[in-house]
């Protein structure tokens, strides 16, 4: 009888408790690194891959990777910036004019699903270093960004998806992945939330960020500029601006400047634009770039 | 192999005083000896740029890029590589931008020096054995750079192009001439687009298309760029206005 009477008086939220078969599995949300990569069949197969790929210090290496960037996002008093080149390069070979190197993360909240131009909910990260090793893991970290929002019924936050991409990374050190990497979102938990991440396994939180090849003239522009107080118009035309003094000073960095702004609400997409109309308008209208010769 | 390196090293180390130094290096090492070595980038590929001439109906035309870099780095936008010796002869030079100033200023005193002997200007066809034979000289330790050549005979009238490799091999041609870090590009938009016979202005447009849609494709040059259409009596120059990435 009290058995009969315990089984059915329980508490009535009681049922809405994970069970200890789904709290195991949610303690073990993150995948162990399982997947299963075939490796060359030398001794040595990281050196190996290092010496077949990096053209930096070997630069008739066979094998040339696609890469060459500029990146930037900085958190501003409106949200987040988020602003690339479009220039995929392999060796001096121009191999892409047109990459998307801003990639939305969390299958869930994707842009695509939409219509409207509202703004999207969900995480931005951004493409620099190896194309392929970009492309896979950000589109892995979608995965798993989506698993955690269909396990925990809530969005991930900015910390701990950044951090599944860190722990994963550092799990591949030595073996040649390249990436630098920016993760930017907004979560209840976090407010406005800046990553950045590389192939080295680093993971640092912070207000401003540049990543590429052409970082250092992103940054000239964006620390002369830069202040947390921004509007968000300013903003915009600000990672826009720095964008484009590293397309014009970095042979690796070009193409169309693709900007992006985080928000409370969600991401809003402000354009991919061909970078040479903005460059002369910025030149012959605002007096910039006096450098440059537009006349014999 | 092996066996041999360490002889070598052991009787170094002994008695002999005048063995040979033999550094021990395994095989199985050389893909890492690679990466000890200092990178050594080509000369031709530092400063990158690219030059182009084209043969017309009594008319040729030389173009070149405007960029001079260090790397990925973009140094100047205003770096001309067309150099003028005589009213309608016109040097191109491709590759290490020192080696581009040197060797413009070199052909500057030869070429001096030769109109003031023979009283005249020089015509295209000299000009050639002589940068050939100049870039010869230097067989063993060569100028890295990649000339063009394009200019019309002052005595019978008819265009004349011609390119070079960097110790003096000429290499003449009927319709176009490519050199620089683009070369690859430009082989294929001048395939593309030169046609036999073509007008100066047509020429103009082909030759200018042709340059600036080879240095999009390339990262290394580019920024603007300049062209000489050059006519029996008169030279045209134009700047273009190409894209600033």
């Amino acid at each position: 009888m009290d058995k009969l009477v315990a089984q059915y008086s329980r508490p009535p939220h009681q049922n809405e408790m994970y069970s200890e078969q789904e709290q195991q599995d949610l303690t073990a949300s993150v995948p162990p690194l399982s997947l299963k990569f075939s490796l060359p069949p030398v001794d040595n197969h990281s050196a190996f891959l290092r010496a077949m790929t990096d053209d930096h210090s070997n630069p008739s290496c066979p094998i040339k990777l696609a890469h060459g960037t500029t990146t930037l996002a900085f958190r501003f008093q409106g949200g987040i910036i988020v602003c690339t080149d479009s220039r995929a390069t392999a060796g001096n070979w121009i191999a892409s004019q047109t990459v998307k190197k801003v990639i939305p993360v969390s299958r869930l909240s994707r842009g695509e699903d939409k219509k409207s131009n509202e703004p999207t909910p969900g995480l931005l990260g951004t493409m620099a270093g190896g194309a392929a090793d970009c492309q896979y893991w950000l589109r892995y970290l979608s995965q798993q960004c989506t698993l955690h929002e269909i396990r925990h019924k809530r969005r991930i936050t900015v910390a701990a998806a950044s951090k599944i991409l860190a722990n994963l990374t550092y799990a591949y050190k030595g073996y040649g992945l390249s990436m630098g990497t920016m993760l930017a979102g907004m979560t209840p938990q976090e407010g406005p939330a800046l990553y950045y991440i590389d192939s080295d396994g680093t993971r640092l939180p912070g207000n401003l960020f540049c990543v590429g090849s052409g970082q250092t003239f992103a940054y000239g522009v964006l620390d002369a500029e830069y202040k947390y107080e921004l509007t968000e118009e300013e903003a915009l035309n600000l990672g826009r601006r720095a964008i484009l003094a590293a397309m014009h000073r970095d042979a690796y960095s070009g193409g169309f400047i693709n900007l992006y702004h985080v928000k409370e609400e969600g991401w809003v997409h402000h354009g991919f634009d061909d970078m040479n109309p903005i460059f002369w308008d910025t030149k012959l209208q605002k007096g910039e770039f006096s450098n440059v010769t537009s006349a014999l | 192999m092996a066996q041999k390196v360490v002889e070598a090293y052991e009787t170094g180390s002994g008695a002999g005083k005048n063995a040979p130094f033999v550094p021990i290096v395994h095989e199985s090492l050389d893909l890492q000896a690679d990466r000890l070595l200092p990178s050594q980038s080509n000369p031709f590929d530092i400063n990158g740029g690219a030059c182009v001439a084209m043969v017309g109906k009594d008319c040729v035309a030389i173009a070149c890029d405007l960029r001079l870099g260090m790397q990925s780095l973009t140094i100047s936008n205003n770096f001309p590589k067309i150099f003028n010796y005589a009213p309608s002869t016109y040097l191109g030079l491709t590759g290490l931008a020192t080696d581009v100033n040197t060797v413009s200023d070199l052909f500057r005193y030869k070429v001096n020096m030769y109109r003031l002997r023979e009283e005249r200007d020089i015509a295209p066809q000299t000009l050639a054995n002589l940068v050939s034979s100049s870039l010869y000289e230097k067989r063993f330790g060569p100028y890295f750079v990649s000339p063009v050549l394009a200019g019309i005979n002052p005595t019978t009238g008819k265009p004349f192009i011609c390119g070079f490799d960097s110790i003096g091999c000429i290499d003449f041609a009927k319709d176009f001439i490519v050199s620089g870090t683009a070369s690859d590009q430009l082989f294929g938009t001048c395939e593309g687009l030169w046609e036999p016979d073509l007008a100066p202005e047509d020429l103009f447009e082909t030759i200018s298309q042709a340059l600036l849609s080879a240095v999009d494709r390339d990262a290394l040059s580019g920024w603007g760029a300049q062209v000489y259409i050059i006519e029996k009596d008169k030279v045209t120059q134009r700047l273009l206005k190409g894209r600033q990435d």
